[in-house]
């Protein structure tokens, strides 16, 4: 097989990894090395799967062989999909030639479990390893972990990946021993919190490098060796919606309480997409996409909004978010009481409930009404959704006709639908 | 009066005219300022001869001049105009340091932000194809690029720390940046050879999409 085919193969066979971001992680550049590449917060974005994601990085598998069964997986053991392998070289080869073309941001590199976990973890470090230190490549590294493999193989990864990730794979732990039977919810958590140590120990070590005095004869220039950094950009994880019946509330507790116990920047979410010849075991259809769109909603107002898991969606009212309104919005038509909120005088916590209102628009109200008194046409210039804010906020000038607005919002969802052909 | 900078992008120049204007305390309303070579208003008066004018210790705030640097890089002809006008307000009208919704400030923020996604773009969207450059070892790598606004200059340091060990030029339609040695020369002489052989953009970007189909957005 050549390159291109199997570029083609595995560059397709981790399209299900959702995690395409490349931000966070030391800021660097090549000026001082022999080789490529930098980190400073943007680059090249654009590239799109044929799904419609917006992908940075060279996405690939290293092998898409699998020994593990996972009914979820599309490279499962008993799939038939056609397999490749790539070599260490030809995957430095890759991410190298693409960078120098500025295609890509870095490089996301995942592996099917071949031979034994540790083995597998082996190649995915080594070819990290090569990159950094044969190649002097400072571009961004993102490495999926295998929660079986060494963890010592964990520790070399993180000294030279920018972001680890394991995947939780399903919000439950039933539905991990139902669909997953190899994997293990206890050794997935045990790597994680490691994980969490890890990258806990090397930033505590650089605030007190950063801290200690510098002491020097005069004259001479203060070097001094930073300390190693340990996966800076923090570690994610990914989740799979709708390939068992977890509802709603409970993903959103599973993603609190993971991002609670193991610090992690993100938790992503992936819609179950039906895989070619999948077990009986599944789902036919997807779940609808905006379902998976509703969870990052949900999941950014846990963590930038101050709302917590179950006040967004509680197993009391069926567990499910709505799939017509956003959260936030949901939320407020839920509590009319705490409505309307006066801009001029409420505590950030409050305006940060408004719908409409992200958190930014919020500080500038803030500074805004420091030196006068906020009017609607201040949100006008704001460009926030007025249909959306009126109804919630009282203003010097305006005041929402009582009740009826946002119960008429409410009932009006306008949903695009598209039409059937059959 | 006619204040004329001497390019597009002449920020220090700016800054040294609007002291000077600000010390003889000339409204913005009765300056047009003109930055390049043909945009000239045909009606303006020529500046009155420049006296040496003192250091008047005008004090703004650091976000400002950071505003200043990208609204500079601004296609729009009236961007100096603007602000001169936000320089004069700031200095005449404390309570504007403090006030995020000011329809000026939001204008030129408005504008700091249409740069910014240009500059962004450009990271973005450029592509380069390798091409063999004579007797040279290591191939060139070239790439061109349609900013909407002045950004080129700016953005050649990203592109420099990046890739400082390759041999890389940026071509576009008004100027060139390249990376093959520590610093960035404009080179049009260069940008309009290669415009009178046809480059088009589009063969840039489809050599580069062979994994994943790249698109621009």
């Amino acid at each position: 097989v050549d390159l291109q085919a199997k570029l083609a193969i595995l560059a397709d066979a981790a399209k299900y990894d959702a995690s395409c971001a490349s931000s966070g992680g030391v800021r660097r550049d090549s000026t001082q090395g022999r080789g490529l590449g930098s980190n400073e917060g943007t680059g090249i974005c654009h590239s799109y799967a044929p799904d419609g994601r917006c992908i940075s990085l060279l996405k690939i598998l290293l092998t898409n062989y699998c020994r593990y069964d996972c009914l979820y997986c599309v490279n499962r053991a008993s799939s038939n999909v056609p397999r490749a392998r790539f070599g260490i070289d030809e995957v430095v080869r890759l991410t190298l030639d693409f960078y120098r073309r500025n295609c890509i941001e870095g490089l996301f590199l995942s592996s099917g479990i071949i031979r034994s976990p540790d083995y597998t973890m082996e190649q995915v470090v080594e070819v990290a390893r090569r990159l950094r230190e044969e190649h002097d490549f400072r571009g961004y590294i993102h490495l999926k972990t295998i929660p079986d493999a060494a963890p010592e193989l964990l520790q070399r990864a993180g000294r030279y990946a920018d972001r680890l990730s394991i995947n939780i794979e399903l919000p439950t732990e039933q539905g991990l021993a139902q669909l997953a039977p190899e994997k293990d919810v206890a050794a997935i958590r045990r790597s994680m919190a490691r994980l969490r140590v890890h990258i806990d120990d090397a930033k505590e070590e650089a605030a007190q490098a950063q801290a200690r005095p510098v002491v020097s004869l005069p004259q001479a220039r203060p070097a001094r060796a930073r300390p190693a950094s340990f996966a800076a950009a923090g570690q994610s994880t990914q989740m799979i919606v709708g390939a068992d019946a977890t509802d709603d509330a409970t993903i959103l507790s599973t993603s609190a309480q993971l991002y609670g116990a193991y610090r992690l920047k993100r938790v992503y979410y992936s819609a179950f997409s039906p895989i070619p010849d999948a077990s009986a075991a599944l789902p036919l259809k997807a779940p609808p996409l905006v379902r998976e769109h509703r969870l990052y909603q949900a999941d950014w107002l846990m963590r930038f909004y101050g709302f917590a898991a179950d006040e967004i969606a509680s197993p009391h009212a069926g567990g499910m978010l709505r799939l017509e309104v956003d959260p936030k919005l949901a939320w407020a038509l839920a509590h009319p009481e705490r409505f309307p909120v006066d801009l001029n005088r409420a505590p950030r916590e409050l305006l940060l409930r408004v719908p409409g209102l992200g958190v930014k628009a919020v500080d500038r109200l803030l500074l805004a009404r420091r030196v006068r008194r906020l009017r609607s046409d201040d949100l006008q210039r704001l460009h926030v959704p007025l249909r959306k804010v009126l109804p919630f906020v009282v203003l010097p000038d305006h005041r929402p006709a009582r009740s009826s607005e946002p119960l008429r919002l409410a009932a009006s969802p306008r949903v695009a639908q598209q039409a059937a052909l059959f | 009066m006619l204040v004329r900078l001497a390019h597009e992008t002449d920020l220090a120049g700016f800054r040294r005219e609007a002291r000077a204007l600000l010390a003889r305390r000339v409204p913005p309303d009765r300056v047009s300022w003109s930055a390049g070579p043909c945009n000239d208003d045909l009606f303006a008066d020529e500046a009155a001869p420049e006296a040496e004018v003192p250091e008047s210790g005008v004090t703004v705030p650091t976000g400002f001049l950071e505003l200043c640097h990208t609204v500079a890089l601004h296609s729009e002809p009236q961007r100096f105009a603007l602000l001169y006008r936000l320089l004069w307000r700031l200095v005449h009208e404390p309570a504007l340091r403090h006030d995020p919704l000011d329809a000026d400030m939001m204008q030129a923020r408005q504008m700091a932000q249409a740069v910014q996604r240009d500059m962004h773009k450009m990271h973005a969207f450029v592509r380069f194809r390798q091409v063999p450059d004579g007797a040279a070892t290591d191939p060139l790598h070239v790439a061109w690029f349609e900013p909407d606004h002045h950004i080129v200059e700016a953005n050649a340091p990203w592109f420099r720390r990046r890739f400082a060990n390759m041999r890389w030029a940026i071509l576009t339609p008004r100027a060139a940046s390249n990376g093959t040695g520590a610093s960035c020369t404009s080179a049009p002489a260069r940008v309009a050879r290669m415009r009178r052989r046809p480059m088009p953009a589009r063969r840039c970007g489809s050599r580069t999409t062979r994994a994943s189909s790249t698109r621009r957005g």
